[in-house]
């Protein structure tokens, strides 16, 4: 196989992940704090419905990226009343959410744009385009890093870069700051982050906050993006799953999560070229088990046969305070 | 602090939060403009106004009492199922393979056939993430979702290729053979000479389910292995004393739970569409997660907010065919419904339980004083 051929998947391959890496992101703060979330599916739709139906009425997408960040907020709110406030049963209020934004985007798109679900396409200051980083040109001829640099990093949209550089931040944050240090304290104690004074209540809403926001880039990512020019109904079609196996294959951490994502994302990157794979394995690979391989992969993780994916210790439990 | 009526929590409470969720769905609709009272009686016309339309809305809520039922068993034992859908999918698959290649004499033969094939198919479906939680501790509600996914990818790969006759168009099996027609309302109900619509798809399968419901009701209050699953699902250190044995209750309340989802298909697969098509669940295996709130996870309850569902999902077809209200805004309300019944039973409970203990403590003080 060519040196292009190979830049062209992983260039690929970088542009399915970064969806997923955002989202699965989002639900590391989430479930560190210890509360689960399988809402990812249902913000990111709203988030790409809100983004795509705002860029397309204003034709500016950062106000649509704003938009799509608030329909988010709004569905990780409802999460955070509901298993926060009202103690309620987190998978449940993530199952409605999703469902929820399944319905919600559909009526809302038909009702504004009446194009059967799907928002008008979008166009020039519409969506993001690629961003040359510097010297690209001038190194495109350079053998070997040239290409690389050009094709594969070089090249994509504003949000793929702020999810990449998502990933540094998150493993600072966790890691080194009293926020992030206290986020995962009450992941796995709550009890005890509650007897030093910190509010537990308030720890959780922030972390499904920041959950909001990154499924809202993701969304985002997926509706105003080029290639992408727009909003069709169900355009997650499971990634926000794929997120979350992303999430127990990365064992809840930063640096593992960009790597299971970029797993994932080669999956998607290689299940629409068939031709190329049949061109290096010398066999035909179905693009159906492609398409199970990530979910296969989770659940041969989950089971532990492979190293053992161990969840924070007080996710999905609301705290009740002692009295 | 539990001493709130049962009539309470069994009735008042699902009401108020099924209140809840249609005042939030008509704010809906007449935010995108629509009247809610006219989309109302669109609704009532449509899947309750003639046998036809309750030919259809019986047909919806038959599936939606084996994946309710399938549902609510797991929730008494406290696991969340949420690979109905695909336990469902796999069912068909079962039912699909039965019809086809074994030549059945008789409808009555060929449906104990389908039954026991699709909930077989069904219940491999689901013990593999039983076995995973009670021996592995991985968790059901991760890898049933999975689970989803990889039933559908492995119909789509057997439907796209070995199921499929050669020479087809359809993504889809051929056709069941004549002899495993399931018949249908119109000709039952025929023969104690009541008229019903011929063209519906509500079919034998509908009695099949009101059985379950009866069965899975005296297994889960009359028989020792309901009682087991109960303790369990309540408190599993209690249960664990006891010396009811962990594994088994999560494997047997999985294996129950797949094998009514893998029964529906007898009720689409079979009655219905007569072949194994693509999506042939059509969401009705999340549905039965609303039901299984929405029913209190009760065989009763679950057969009404079935027929409700069933309502619901043909009231909204008509709803699509004669406003411009999308179909998919009874996948808002289905949302509301979870939402309300299921994330925010806390929010409806504590107020109504507060009242509750109000009225109690009064007549106490007068008659100390």
């Amino acid at each position: 196989m060519e040196l292009i051929t190979i830049l062209d998947i992983l260039d690929s391959t970088v542009r399915s992940a970064t969806p997923l890496l955002l989202a699965c992101l989002a639900g590391l703060y989430s479930e560190r704090a210890g509360i689960f979330d399988i809402g990812l599916e249902g913000k990111m739709l709203a988030a790409a419905f809100g983004a795509a139906a705002v860029a397309a009425i204003t034709g500016d997408v950062w106000i649509g990226l704003c938009a799509g960040i608030a329909a988010s907020l709004i569905l990780s709110a409802i999460h955070g009343l509901a298993s926060i406030t009202f103690r309620g049963n987190q998978l449940i209020s993530g199952v409605a959410i999703n469902f929820f934004a399944a319905g919600m985007t559909v009526v809302i798109a038909q009702s504004l744009f009446g194009q059967g679900g799907r928002t008008p396409q979008l166009s020039g200051d519409g969506r993001f385009g690629p961003i040359t980083l510097p010297f690209a040109e001038t190194l495109r001829d350079v053998p070997i890093i040239g290409p690389i640099y050009y094709e594969l990093i070089s090249g994509h949209t504003i949000l793929v870069y702020i999810a990449m550089l998502c990933v540094p931040f998150t493993w600072w944050l966790l890691s080194s700051t009293r926020f992030g240090l206290r986020l995962r304290a009450v992941g796995e104690n709550p009890a005890a982050v509650d007897t030093a004074g910190v509010s537990v209540v308030g720890l959780r809403f922030a972390a499904v906050a920041i959950c909001g926001v990154l499924c809202g880039i993701a969304g985002a990512q997926l509706a105003t993006a080029e290639p992408a020019a727009g909003f069709v109904k169900e355009m997650t079609a499971g990634r926000g799953f794929i997120a979350l196996a992303a999430l127990i294959f990365a064992k809840w951490r930063p640096w593992y999560a960009l790597l299971s994502c970029l797993l994932f994302g080669l999956l998607q990157a290689i299940a629409i070229r068939p031709d190329q794979i049949e061109a290096v394995f010398g066999f035909q690979v179905q693009a159906q088990f492609l398409d199970a391989l990530p979910y296969i992969l989770t659940v041969i993780i989950l089971a532990g046969f492979v190293g053992k994916a161990i969840p924070p210790r007080a996710g999905g439990e609301p705290y009740v305070k002692e009295r | 602090m539990n001493k709130m009526p049962k009539w309470a929590d069994v009735v008042l409470i699902p009401l108020i939060s099924l209140i809840l969720a249609a005042f939030f769905s008509a704010l809906v609709i007449w935010a995108i403009g629509e009247d809610p009272i006219n989309a109302l009686q669109v609704m009532i016309k449509g899947a309750a106004g003639s046998t036809y339309a309750w030919g259809y809305t019986l047909y919806y809520a038959t599936n939606f009492i084996f994946t309710g039922l399938a549902v609510s068993i797991a929730f008494h034992a406290r696991l969340f199922n949420i690979g109905g859908e695909g336990q469902a999918m796999l069912g068909g698959l079962g039912v699909a393979i039965v019809c086809l290649y074994i030549p059945w004499p008789h409808w009555t033969l060929a449906l104990i056939g389908a039954s026991i094939g699709g909930a077989l198919f069904g219940v491999a479906w689901a013990v593999i993430p039983a076995f995973l939680q009670a021996k592995r501790g991985s968790h059901i509600v991760i890898t049933t979702i999975m689970f989803n996914f990889i039933a559908a990818a492995l119909l789509n790969f057997l439907l796209i290729g070995m199921l499929k006759p050669p020479g087809a168009m359809d993504v889809a099996t051929a056709k069941f053979p004549e002899a495993t027609h399931l018949p249908n309302i119109h000709e039952i109900l025929g023969l104690v000479g009541i008229p019903f619509s011929k063209a519906t798809p509500a079919n034998i399968s509908l009695f099949i389910g009101i059985a379950a419901c009866v069965a899975l009701w005296a297994l889960i209050w009359q028989t020792r292995l309901g009682y087991e699953i109960r303790s369990f699902g309540r408190s599993e250190p209690a249960a664990k004393y006891a010396g009811i044995n962990r594994t088994r209750i999560i494997m047997l309340a999985m294996v129950i739970s797949g094998g009514l989802a893998g029964m529906m298909a007898i009720n689409n697969v079979m009655g219905e569409a007569e072949r194994l098509v693509l999506n042939a669940v059509e969401g009705a295996g999340f549905i039965g997660i609303a039901v299984a709130l929405m029913g209190r996870s009760h065989p009763f309850g679950v057969f009404l907010a079935a027929i409700l569902f069933g309502f619901l999902y043909q009231g909204g077809a008509e709803l699509a065919f004669s406003t411009s209200i999308p179909r998919e805004m009874i996948v808002v309300i289905q949302s509301l419904v979870i939402l309300f019944t299921g994330a925010f039973d806390n929010m409806v409970r504590a107020p109504i339980e507060r009242l509750f203990m109000r009225l109690q403590k009064s007549p106490n003080v007068a008659s100390v004083e």
